[in-house]
């Protein structure tokens, strides 16, 4: 095992309990929006996708950068977008409240 | 530069453990969303002029992007809040099948005998990456109503998925040792697409965002697969974070189910239920039914009613109903919350989002260990389109497939109301108790036609 494997491997485990670490403290009703964002942040694989459409050479290479670069830009761009919209609600909620100051209680 | 480029991966990543800190509390979640979004564009804007583009590639990307940008803008814009986790599936199903093409073309561009470190995180990214796209597909025909929700099974089903994954296996080994076959590695991409719509059909609809989360956990090792293969440590790092809180967010789901992980994925719910009989025998019972205008009296001059909201009422899109029926009992002095179920909705979380889009006040939203300990004081618990949340053979029933699940105390009020459409069980396919108790009033239809129908009867009470 040579010493950039090596470095990537401790990387991948630490990932692992920071993963576990930071997700366990989550109120369930934010899990919804947890699992959008997670999914918007393995979007990054537009990165390995810009890297394998920039090298494009030959028609299989042209057409599967094409194709993951298509997909990779959809799972970031639509994963942001749709977890804001549904946090910008928890959001707009707390603004009118205080719109509102007679508590009904 | 590459010192600079590196330090740039690595703050990247800061952020996206940030945003997912910032995700965990409602008043900086929004925040949190910015957060791992900024690490993306840091990532991406250091990982542009590290490229060595062709003209061809500058084309594609271009292109690509561009269409990537405005299916996902336009996707995420125009979706319901209802469809949430439908739309989920479909952006994880993307990024699961771009992994599996990006790990496609890295053993295109290094031939037939690729290093085993190179073969093997791109052999595994191409296997968990379409598997993740194919079964986020199912998944999304199965919530969308594309096909049918319930469980689909047929003999010898467990021994056709493990030949499946036995053979997926073999390749793997084949594209590992004899790697000069040509685009042996197209043929296990099929295979494992093939396992990815196999492995879901047999789940249920009601059990998909569990499946949701496992597969978006998939897809995060997915990208930190191929992270491996070009070395990139962003890659690595947040597939890694994703795989990781993935696969917690996914034991926590079922675990609010009262099931194991295993009893969701091979479990073959319906199947279970059989075994106790449950369901048999209960047909000499009767229920009562009540007029709206009982009813709305019956609200109209309650002075604590909880509202038990679930997956009917997310079906019918009654969110809006409920909060102007809840506003008009308070504007008469009635002290209305609404208890949310940890698996309420279509998704844990979901009942929030739902009625924080009707804007419903975020104090009146109780989870479930808050809100347990009032409904023996409550007057009316509206139960609208819930059913096994409030079933109370979890607590009783040991030979229940639901027996252990966490429930709302609903059965302690002094009045329940239960909108139903039918009398048809919940997706655990099980009787439920309370339908027959004597404290109980059943209101059958549409629970927005109910609740509009309840809104004008309690404003003439």
């Amino acid at each position: 095992m040579n010493s950039e494997l090596l470095n990537e491997f401790t990387f991948f485990v630490l990932a692992v309990f920071v993963g576990i670490e930071v997700i366990s403290k989550v109120p369930t009703m934010l899990h919804t929006p947890l699992m959008s964002g997670t999914n918007a942040i393995h979007g990054i694989i537009l990165v390995g996708a810009l890297v394998i459409a920039a090298g494009a050479d030959s028609p299989v290479t042209i057409i599967l950068g094409l194709l993951a670069v298509v997909l990779a830009t959809t799972n970031v761009v639509g994963g942001f977008v749709v977890t804001d919209r549904m946090l910008e609600m928890f959001k707009g909620r707390q603004t009118t409240r205080t719109q509102e100051p007679v508590n009904p209680k | 530069m590459t010192v600079f480029y590196a330090l740039a991966y690595l703050l990247a990543a800061v952020l996206f453990i940030l945003g997912l800190k910032q995700l965990s509390s409602p008043k900086t979640a929004r925040n949190g969303n910015f957060t791992a979004a900024a690490g993306m564009v840091i990532a991406l804007g250091v990982t542009v002029p590290q490229l060595h583009v062709t003209a061809a590639g500058a084309i594609i990307i271009l292109i690509g992007v561009v269409i990537g940008a405005a299916v996902g803008t336009i996707g995420a814009r125009q979706v319901k809040m209802t469809q949430i986790p439908q739309m989920v599936a479909l952006f994880n199903g993307a990024g699961g099948a771009a992994a599996a093409l990006v790990a496609v073309a890295e053993l295109v561009r290094f031939g037939p005998h690729p290093p085993l470190t190179e073969a093997l995180p791109s052999v595994f990214s191409i296997v968990i990456g379409s598997v993740s796209f194919a079964g986020s597909l199912v998944a999304f025909a199965k919530l969308q109503e594309l096909m049918t929700g319930t469980p689909i099974t047929y003999p010898g089903q467990q021994l056709v998925n493990g030949l499946l994954a036995a053979a997926i296996f073999g390749f793997v080994i084949a594209v590992l040792a004899i790697a000069s076959i040509p685009f042996s590695f197209l043929a296990l991409m099929l295979l494992a697409l093939i396992l990815g719509v196999a492995f879901v059909l047999p789940i249920g609809g009601a059990d998909m965002p569990v499946v949701i989360s496992l597969l978006n956990a998939f897809t995060g090792l997915a990208v930190a697969a191929s992270g491996f293969t070009l070395n990139n440590f962003a890659l690595i790092v947040a597939g890694t974070l994703v795989g990781a809180s993935g696969s917690l967010l996914t034991k926590l789901m079922s675990d609010a189910m009262g099931r194991s992980l295993g009893n969701v994925l091979f479990g073959a719910f319906g199947k279970v239920q059989a075994a106790p009989g449950a369901a048999a025998g209960k047909e000499g019972r009767t229920v009562r039914t009540g007029s709206v205008e009982d009813l709305a009296t019956l609200l109209a001059y309650s002075r604590r009613v909880i509202i038990v909201p679930g997956y009917g009422l997310a079906v019918a899109q009654a969110q809006h109903a409920v909060r102007e029926l809840a506003d008009l009992l308070e504007k008469r002095g009635v002290e209305v919350n609404y208890a949310i179920h940890p698996v309420a909705g279509r998704m844990p979380g979901h009942m929030n989002v739902l009625l924080a889009e009707a804007n419903v006040p975020y104090e009146q939203l109780k989870e479930m260990d808050e809100i347990n300990d009032e409904f023996k004081d409550a007057d009316v618990v509206l139960v609208v389109g819930a059913n096994d949340v409030v079933n109370p053979a979890a607590r009783n029933t040991p030979g229940s497939p639901i027996y252990g699940m966490p429930i709302l105390n609903a059965d302690q009020a002094k009045n329940i109301v239960f909108m139903k459409r039918s009398m048809r069980p919940g997706f655990a396919g099980i009787d439920n108790d309370l339908l027959y108790d004597p404290k109980t009033i059943m209101l059958f239809g549409d629970a927005k036609d109910s609740l509009t129908k309840l809104v004008n009867a309690v404003k003439a009470a």
